[in-house]
């Protein structure tokens, strides 16, 4: 199948229909709450939460003995926010900064599930097969319940945030300033945690524990990128996420059946780094240019203001001078001379430059800026 | 401390005998094991503007977050206007220091200024055509007006100072809390700042401002505290901002820098 074939037949094939919109939500989901964890600098917070509910997955499946997706996920729901509490708790009841706890509960949950998980694969039980696709995810096994269940998540979390879209943004900005408008801080800061653990459990099944931060972060880092309004910023990062989602999807299924998890984040990946490289405002490319245009336009400034300076001595702003007394002074090139000159600033004649009126008046308007500015 | 206005010290003397602004009563806080705060007694009279002063580490930014809730302390109360301040909340605003956040959070100058009507706002209600007027009105008190869309990382230091000055304006508090305003501003924000801030004292209103530079005090202010984890002393800019209570807060001789 390639790609064409997969579009042509993702309205019909029910599978691929299933395992694409499942994809397109759940990158929309993690893309509009993970807009909030970057913001709040708590990007590793999504790699805790994942890791941390490895073991909760385990445990379901000890107690039920079932397979049934939905089943585990509250397993992994229970132990993520058990995590994410403990993390909270070890932050603000001990000297430890939240690096450590992010770090210590990430590595000893995601320990203690592997031991569940290898301690399950030596049981005689045929079940048990299949429960390590929660590590890397496997979205073929979406069904159409799954779906449901994520876009429930997905319409509950976008209307608590449409209704408290006021009081998280004051969050994220000036938590101690809330505080005193009378805001109980507490209450949208678990708000917004519990939504962000619900989003990462229900990508589990799809890109699973180890990638599943990646899903969170890269369509918000990538929707910084363009814009400088929050409301924008998680609108655009929803967007790149369900397109992660789709094109992942598309290109996994297209390329004979690679893991999808980790192409969607592959994909999520490409749009971090176009949006570093290009965004207007504040990509690489465009910064570079700025920088470069800045710089020549102020050694051609630098050098028409000392003409002014020679000029301004002589009655006559026009005479000529020698090119030669320029040279105490290492702003100017051949090249600056000719743009000038171009530019009808100034009039060059053998070895000597003579300063035009539009170049007088040009100059001394710029003089007079920096004269200002510097007031 | 010549420059002392005698008339504003008879308007707060009397206003003390009434009832005062903000009483502080036992106050202790600690970090961990160690005390910040140790048993701190304070009274501000209404309408004057106070300046909390004392060394680095001396808990002053300490005593502002305590009073205003954001930090528990140990043991202790606060009252403003004699009640506790949970019921006054709207009568009290904050600007924190220009450091506690992020200035590359995506947001305008404008849509900072209006967070100032969240709290009337409550939970819920959004921000609509009479609060963002209030906010526009704040930003052109604070001579902001034109820098109304800008994104605010690409504001000067002073001119962010000027947007959360702006913030809390519009909240038209009685009581305003400012942890170190002028710090990172140049000359002319400061002169902008200050005049904003005798506006205030102007119309009734009372200022806690926590100050570094010693130099302006007697310039600026009416009224000051001298802070080192205890309180040393509290009252009239005139009266008490003298060279034993400065070594005693800051431990070493300060006669020099002062009378210059």
């Amino acid at each position: 199948m390639n790609l064409q074939e997969y579009f042509s037949l993702v309205f019909s094939d029910y599978t691929l229909r299933t395992i694409t919109l499942g994809t397109a939500i759940l990158g929309a989901v993690t893309g509009m709450l993970g807009s909030f964890a970057v913001l709040r600098k708590q990007s590793l917070l999504g790699d805790a939460i994942s890791h941390a509910a490895l073991p909760g997955i385990a445990i379901a499946f000890l107690i039920t003995g079932a397979k049934d997706s939905n089943t585990l996920l509250l397993g992994a729901l229970v132990s993520g926010l058990i995590g994410t509490f403990w993390i909270r708790g070890i932050v603000s009841k001990t000297h430890l900064k939240s690096d450590t706890a992010l770090g210590l509960i990430l590595s000893v949950f995601f320990g203690f599930g592997m031991l569940l998980l290898t301690y399950i694969q030596k049981q005689p039980n045929a079940n048990q097969a299949g429960l390590d696709k929660y590590l890397f995810g496997q979205a073929a096994t979406l069904v159409e319940s799954d779906v449901w269940l994520m876009a429930i998540v997905t319409g509950v979390s976008l209307c608590v945030m449409l209704l408290f879209w006021k009081e998280f943004k004051i969050l994220l900005f000036d938590k101690d300033y809330a505080e005193t408008l009378g805001f109980n801080t507490k209450t949208i800061d678990v708000l917004i945690t519990v939504f962000i653990v619900l989003a990462i459990v229900l990508g589990l099944q799809t890109v699973g524990v180890v990638l599943m931060s990646a899903m969170l972060l890269a369509p918000a880092a990538a929707a910084r990128q363009w814009t400088n309004s929050l409301s924008t910023m998680v609108v655009l990062a929803s967007v790149f996420g369900a397109f992660s989602g789709v094109f992942g999807t598309a290109i996994s299924a297209s390329q004979n059946n690679l893991s999808t998890g980790p192409v969607i984040v592959i994909v999520a990946a490409v749009f971090v780094l176009i949006s570093f490289i290009f965004s207007p405002s504040r990509g690489l490319l465009f910064r570079q240019i700025r920088f470069v245009k800045n710089r020549r336009d102020l050694e051609l400034q630098k050098t028409l203001s000392f003409m002014f300076h020679i000029a301004e001595t002589h009655d006559d702003i026009s005479h000529p001078h020698e090119i030669r007394i320029l040279n105490n002074f290492q702003g100017f090139t051949k090249g600056s001379l000719k743009t000038l000159e171009e530019k009808n600033y100034i009039r060059l004649e053998g070895s000597t430059w003579s300063l035009t009126d539009q170049g007088f008046e040009t100059a001394s308007n710029l003089y007079n800026q920096q004269h200002q500015n510097n007031e | 401390m010549k420059s002392h206005n005698s008339d504003q010290h008879e308007k707060t003397v009397t206003a003390a005998e009434t009832v005062f602004a903000v009483k502080v009563d036992d106050l202790t806080v600690a970090y961990n094991y160690k005390p910040v705060l140790w048993d701190i007694d304070l009274e501000i009279p209404e309408g004057v503007l106070m300046a909390i002063v004392g060394p680095n580490g001396a808990g002053k930014s300490t005593l502002i977050k305590s009073i205003l809730g954001i930090l528990k302390p140990i043991a202790g109360s606060v009252s403003i206007y004699g009640k506790p301040y949970k019921e006054q909340r709207s009568l009290v605003a904050y600007v924190p220091q220009k450091g506690s956040v992020d200035w590359d959070f995506p947001t305008t100058a404008l849509d900072v200024v209006m967070m100032g009507t969240y709290g009337s706002l409550g939970w819920i209600k959004r921000p609509k055509q009479r609060e963002k007027k209030l906010a526009l009105e704040a930003l052109e008190k604070v001579g902001m007006l034109s820098f109304k869309g800008r994104q605010i990382s690409q504001l000067s230091g002073g001119q962010q100072q000027r947007i959360f000055l702006a913030r809390a304006l519009v909240q038209d508090a009685s009581i305003y809390f400012m942890d170190e305003p002028f710090q990172g501003v140049d000359a002319s924000t400061e002169i902008a700042i200050i005049n904003i801030l005798k506006a205030l004292r102007k119309a009734g209103k009372t200022v806690v401002v926590v100050h570094h530079d010693l130099q302006t005090v007697p310039e600026y202010f009416d009224w000051v505290t001298f802070l080192n984890v205890k309180k040393i002393a509290t009252g009239p800019v005139k009266d008490i901002f003298n060279d034993d209570n400065l070594t005693k807060t800051y431990g070493i001789n300060y006669k020099v820098s002062i009378q210059e």
